[in-house]
């Protein structure tokens, strides 16, 4: 009973910092007047015309040329770090491959970790490298989301925007401030923020240790607010240097959903509908409860086999059955990826909600910008498949969805089968795949399957005991994570594209309604119908043939 | 519904017919437009051959193999049969049309006027465009044509069904004639219109044949999406295979073709172009021609119509509604005078005011012999009789009896006159040589059921527009009394054309119907134009919907048409995507059961044995299309209604029934396997 209380209190903090934060972004993307020299001058110096609005394939080509600069950028980083400055640990160049895995990664806004930061990154890694690409790729995800609404609602013949001056402005006047007061609380609950090495410590019981630390509170806001969710630390937000207190804790789960939550108010503002945003907004928030809960209950039964209590293996005594499970609906639903308990030793069905949570794209709130763009690919299909049965061509805000917005919806929403269900099937087969896969069985094919969602949903969470460090997946993950992304983004950019050409027409009694409850069901049902079960028959052999052995008295 | 002599071709017959097409449309070339059943059909011959390898080679499970690809095959022919069945219905018609266009000889002139002594012989199937003929009482007018010279009166129950002759005559709005039909009296100068194979007839056969018919456009789109999803679960199907063999189980491939085709949407793909042609062929039966198949579906995405006032929301004449008499003269006075007035009258306003008179009086008017009825003119503007003891009867415009008398109106009939003007109505002044006896209130008479008509329009967001001629006073009384949103008076073609266009740059599609050439630009103008099967060729060419019986009244069923058509392949959809959910239950617990026995607890409908599961399922989805054919080929049923309580609606009855009937179906057929012992 607690607990629910304490779920409600946190769910209506979050939706309290959302609301104001989706009004100042609808007036940052219009462009504040007072901010308009300083985005000018910026972008002059890169000799960009910031003013200029963008067709959906300008726009794509921006988005495309900042994330290859940064990917090659990135690569060079990791691999040069040996011989490049702030490298008091004297950490080597990264592997080809492993640099490869990272950069796309990074840029991807997924922030997948093959590698364990405070072993194989430099400071200057981690921050010119990493946490500068945390920024963009964050940015790019917002600027992409807020061309893809003006698609949805601007006018006909407006523009989507323009792309350079749309990162900035996320990045300035978003990110930045939000970051920087999150990075100011975190330091203020013990997380480090220093340029100092690794510190010489004898223990209690007189044994030597190497306690890492460095800038920390800095990467530590932009991976939550910006849900990239690559840790400073190997294991993320487990680590008490990241996470040291039951308020950074949740600190951060807010900071997790903060933006996410905001674009669904956003997308309503400027469609000057405010019930547009709270329709699908309701429909993320239905499926993040019932996860949520299936989540909690099952943490908190704990697994009898394994003696009485909550299930707290592979978690922190600090946050106990409650966070964790918090923490596991919220990073998982939001595309974030960082965690502060082990998603591996979670019980099976916790496992699958995970998994189902990143296998339908990442759609629950999702990646800033990203999870409202996803959810507007399954918008598209739901008012296609249901709204011919008011016997008009189907319309979504007064734009009629057609043939080409069809094909383009379909386009994108195989990268995720595609992505997880052929890459996961190679990832069993292929020997020199299968080596990463720890446990035997159903779990072991969890920790496939869950490695190749993660990616393909841009998530970056992993079941831990998979060994993702193995050539084949860091190639293989690096090249989903690209599909999950662009394949994504550019067939979303190219329906906002052909929707603004569109005249919509007035709202009328014989307009298919898209907001109210029978719009959010006809949402929430055609996310789990189309995109989760797409996905039935192999979770049932992975989490929940797990889970009816678990009830028969067998573990793996 | 269908007045037409058509030959009913005998239901029994229509079935061998579309059972044998069914057979012959598995032709790969054919099969391969519709994506879902090609798949399908690719499985089924797949699984055929494995279990005929197993047969031979000895292997044990063939008979079950076989068994489900027998139901597989099944599957795809009931598609073809659906299809067939649809486009037979339109086949019969076209047999019919058919026979009215018999090659015969025609008298062909070199010009417009050369006599007609000079016509030289020529096969009819010959002509072309621009070319003059002669026709005469009996001959079947060989093609579309546009009247040059004559009056006759022409049968047009061939195309139409009416049997009533119409007339036909040069220049106006009855000028066009049309292939097939028969002159009956007098004889006609015509020039071709249409280039050999053209013509209305030869497209209106190709139409109900469906030779001709292109897919509308959210049909297109609705295919990109089963392709797609077609697509899916392929991918689903084919990495289950390595993901079990991980897992330690063994999945037969006709275990897996079973599941992808039961997954991949064979209901709707089944369905889709028989429901497609059924919508077509009941735009036929209504008679209506549709030039292509966009403006169907159009019709059902309209929401504005531009209605013509006359003959559409009015009876199209004005009667006497009331009579007001002038100070000092009573009410049968009036009624005596007015009467008598309008004896010789044959117009029908001319006899609803004697009518109103002997109801106002009660019995029949005063014997007037000898009177000497003086007619309308377009100077005087009035009429009225002359009786023998010399009074003069007349009536007529205000101005016109006010001219005539040389009187001013007294003042309480000069509110009166000023009430009905008010009101929409006509005024008619009545007058017995110079002494003004009283007015007649004319007014337009709504037709019943248009305003109730309107009231269903609106709640279903279609917004209705009054086109008329009447001054705006008139127009707009008469549009609040027949309810419509808007109106447009006095209104000229340009007025209409501008009406159409600014409507549609607010995003409106706009509907209307027209006959004279001057409608021409604004049928064309508009996302759904209606032509009047007697109106002038210019206005057939730019319209994209013909009307056989002229009927301007048909333009909402043609929406009623078109939404019933959309609304028919979403609630298909819908249902056929909705039933995966019972088939994933049905088919992975039997195939993973082996592997993983405690997965039997997704075996929720307690399924026999695990093949009679897989079969189960693979009936019921053959089952299904079979059970929805006459859905299909009825349409769904539609009353008017908002797109919410619509939404609602099948959302429950097609949606929750799509997922719940596979569950009850999969478990009877089951049951009914086991009963067998099929399975």
């Amino acid at each position: 009973m607690t607990d629910l209380l304490g779920y409600m209190l946190w769910f209506a903090v979050l939706i309290g910092l959302a609301v104001p934060a989706a009004v100042w972004m609808n007036r940052v993307y219009a462009g504040v007047p007072a901010f308009a020299r300083t985005e000018r001058t910026i972008l002059r110096m890169a000799g960009i015309d910031g003013s200029r609005g963008m067709g959906w394939a300008e726009y794509a080509i921006a988005v495309l040329i900042l994330n290859a600069v940064g990917f090659f950028l990135l690569y060079a980083i990791l691999r040069l770090q040996g011989v490049l400055p702030q490298n008091p640990d004297g950490i080597v160049g990264m592997s080809p491959d492993l640099a490869f895995n990272t950069a796309i990664s990074f840029i991807t806004n997924t922030n997948w970790q093959a590698y364990s930061g405070e072993a194989q990154l430099s400071y200057f890694s981690q921050m010119a490298g990493l946490t500068v690409q945390n920024f963009l790729s964050a940015a790019t995800g917002m600027a992409v989301g807020v061309a893809v609404i003006r698609g949805f609602t601007e006018p006909k013949g407006a523009t989507l925007g323009n792309f350079w001056t749309d990162m900035i402005r996320s990045v300035l006047w978003i990110l930045l401030p939000m970051s920087v007061l999150l990075a100011l609380f975190l330091a203020l609950q013990g997380v480090p923020q220093t340029l100092l090495g690794a510190i010489q410590a004898t223990g209690v019981e007189g044994q030597e240790q190497i306690i890492a630390r460095g800038p920390a509170a800095a990467q530590i806001a932009i991976k939550q607010l910006g849900t990239n969710g690559g840790g400073f630390f190997g294991v993320n937000s487990a680590h008490p240097f990241e996470n040291p207190t039951i308020a950074s804790d949740l600190a951060q789960t807010w900071a997790i959903l903060l933006i996410p939550v905001a674009f669904c108010f956003l997308f309503g503002i400027m469609a000057k509908d405010r019930r547009q945003g709270v329709a699908i907004f309701a429909s993320m928030a239905v499926m993040f409860v019932i996860g949520l809960a299936t989540i909690h209950l099952y943490e908190t039964w704990g697994n009898p086999l394994l003696g009485s209590g909550a299930n707290m293996e592979g978690k922190e005594q600090r946050f106990g059955a409650m966070l964790s499970s918090l923490w596991a609906a919220s990073t998982t639903a939001a595309s974030n990826g960082s965690v502060n308990a082990m998603h591996d030793s979670f019980m099976p069905l916790s496992g699958l909600v995970m998994m189902v949570f990143m296998q339908i794209g990442e759609v629950i709130f999702g990646g800033v910008g990203a999870g409202l763009y996803g959810m507007l690919l399954y918008v598209v299909l739901a008012v296609f498949l249901a709204g011919l049965m008011v016997g008009r061509t189907p319309e979504y805000l007064g734009r009629k969805i057609e043939a080409r917005e069809v094909t383009l919806a379909m386009l994108a929403f195989l990268s995720m089968p595609l992505g997880i269900l052929v890459f996961a099937a190679l990832a069993v087969t292929v020997p020199a795949a299968t080596a990463a896969i720890q446990d035997a069985g159903p779990h072991g094919l969890s920790e496939a399957l869950y490695a190749y969602s993660s990616a393909t949903g841009n998530n970056g969470s992993a079941f831990a005991g998979w060994g993702a460090a193995l050539p084949w997946h860091t190639t293989a993950i690096g090249l989903v994570m690209l599909l999950g992304r662009y394949a994504i983004i550019l067939p979303m950019l190219a329906i906002a594209g052909s929707l603004i050409r569109k005249q919509p027409a007035p709202e009328s009694a014989g307009t298919f309604p898209t907001h109210g409850p029978l719009f959010v069901t006809l949402l929430v049902l055609t996310v789990v119908i189309l995109g989760a079960l797409t996905f039935f028959p192999v979770l049932a052999l992975g989490p929940i043939a797990e889970e009816t052995a678990r009830l028969a008295g067998q573990t793996f | 519904m269908s007045k037409h002599p058509i030959l009913r071709t005998p239901a029994g017959q229509l079935q061998r017919a579309a059972i044998r097409d069914a057979f012959v449309k598995l032709d790969p070339r054919r099969l391969k437009s519709n994506p879902v059943m090609f798949a399908t059909a690719v499985t089924a011959l797949l699984t055929t051959v494995l279990g005929l390898r197993d047969l031979v080679s000895g292997t044990g499970g063939a008979g079950a193999t076989l068994h489900i690809s027998a139901w597989l095959w099944i599957a795809v022919l009931f598609a073809n049969y659906a299809e067939a069945l649809a486009e037979g219905r339109g086949r019969a018609r076209a047999d019919s049309l058919r026979a009215t266009k018999a090659d015969t000889m025609v008298r062909l002139l070199a010009e417009a006027n050369t006599p007609p002594e000079e016509a030289t012989m020529v096969a009819s199937s010959g002509l072309r465009e621009g070319q003059y003929v002669l026709v005469t009482a009996g001959d079947i007018i060989p093609t579309d044509a546009e009247v040059v010279h004559g009056v006759a009166s022409v049968d047009e129950s061939a195309i139409t069904g009416e049997s009533a002759p119409v007339i036909r005559e040069s220049g106006g709005d009855r000028s066009s004639v049309t292939g097939g039909t028969r002159i009956v009296s007098d004889s006609l100068v015509l020039r071709v219109t249409a280039e050999p194979g053209k013509s209305f007839l030869d497209r209106m056969i190709a139409l109900v044949e469906g030779a001709e018919r292109q897919r509308t456009p959210n049909e297109i789109a609705l295919n990109i999406l089963l392709a797609g999803l077609t697509l899916i679960f392929l991918f689903v199907v084919v990495t289950l295979e390595p993901f079990a063999s991980f897992s330690g189980a063994q999945i037969p491939v006709v275990a897996l073709a079973a599941l992808f085709v039961t997954l991949i949407p064979t209901t709707i793909g089944a369905l889709l172009s028989a429901i497609g042609i059924a919508g077509m062929d009941r735009l036929v039966r209504a008679n209506v021609i549709a030039k292509s198949g966009r403006a169907v579906e159009a019709a059902g995405d309209v929401d504005t119509l531009l209605l013509d006032k006359t003959g559409t929301i009015t009876f199209g004449n004005r009667m006497a509604d009331d009579l007001f008499p002038a100070p000092g003269v009573t009410r049968e006075a009036l009624a005596v005078a007015a009467g008598l007035a309008s004896l010789a009258d044959e117009t029908p306003e001319g006899k609803s005011v004697t009518e109103k008179a002997r109801e106002i009086l009660g019995r029949g008017l005063p014997e007037a012999p000898g009177a000497e009825a003086v007619p309308f003119t377009a100077q005087t503007r009035l009429s009225g009789v002359d009786l023998p003891d010399g009074r003069r009867l007349r009536k007529g415009a205000v101005d016109a009896i006010m001219r005539l008398t040389g009187q001013s109106l007294p003042a309480a009939l000069a509110h009166s006159v000023e009430t009905i003007a008010r009101s929409g109505g006509t005024p008619l002044l009545v007058a017995e040589d110079r002494a003004i006896l009283g007015v007649i209130h004319l007014k337009d008479i709504i037709k019943p059921g248009v305003r109730e008509r309107f009231a269903d329009l609106r709640a279903m967001g279609i917004r209705t527009v009054m086109i008329t001629g009447d001054n705006p006073l008139t127009a707009a009384a008469i549009a609040a009394e027949a309810g419509v949103d808007d109106f447009l008076a006095e209104a000229t073609p340009e007025m209409k054309l501008d009406y159409i266009r600014k409507a549609q740059a607010g995003g409106r599609l706009v509907a209307m119907c027209g006959d004279g050439s001057n409608d021409a630009p604004a049928l064309a103008q508009a996302d759904v134009g209606v032509a009047m099967n007697s109106g002038t060729p210019a206005a057939k060419e730019a319209a994209n919907l013909i009307d056989l019986d002229s009927d301007p009244t048909k333009l909402i069923e043609v929406v009623m048409v078109g939404k019933g058509l959309l609304i028919s392949r979403g609630s298909l959809t819908t249902f056929s995507i909705a039933n995966d959910v019972a088939k994933y239950f049905a088919i992975l617990p039997a195939i993973f059961v082996t592997a993983y026995p405690g997965l039997s607890v997704l075996n929720v409908m307690q399924l026999a044995s695990p093949t009679s599961a897989i079969l189960s399922a693979v009936i019921f989805n053959a089952l299904i299309i079979v059970a929805l054919i006459p859905l299909a080929l009825r349409g769904v049923k539609y009353a008017p209604s908002s797109a919410a309580a619509l939404l609602r609606r099948n959302l429950l009855v097609y949606g929750a029934g799509g997922l719940i009937v596979p569950f009850l179906g999969i478990k009877a057929v089951d049951m009914a396997l086991a009963a067998l012992n099929l399975a």
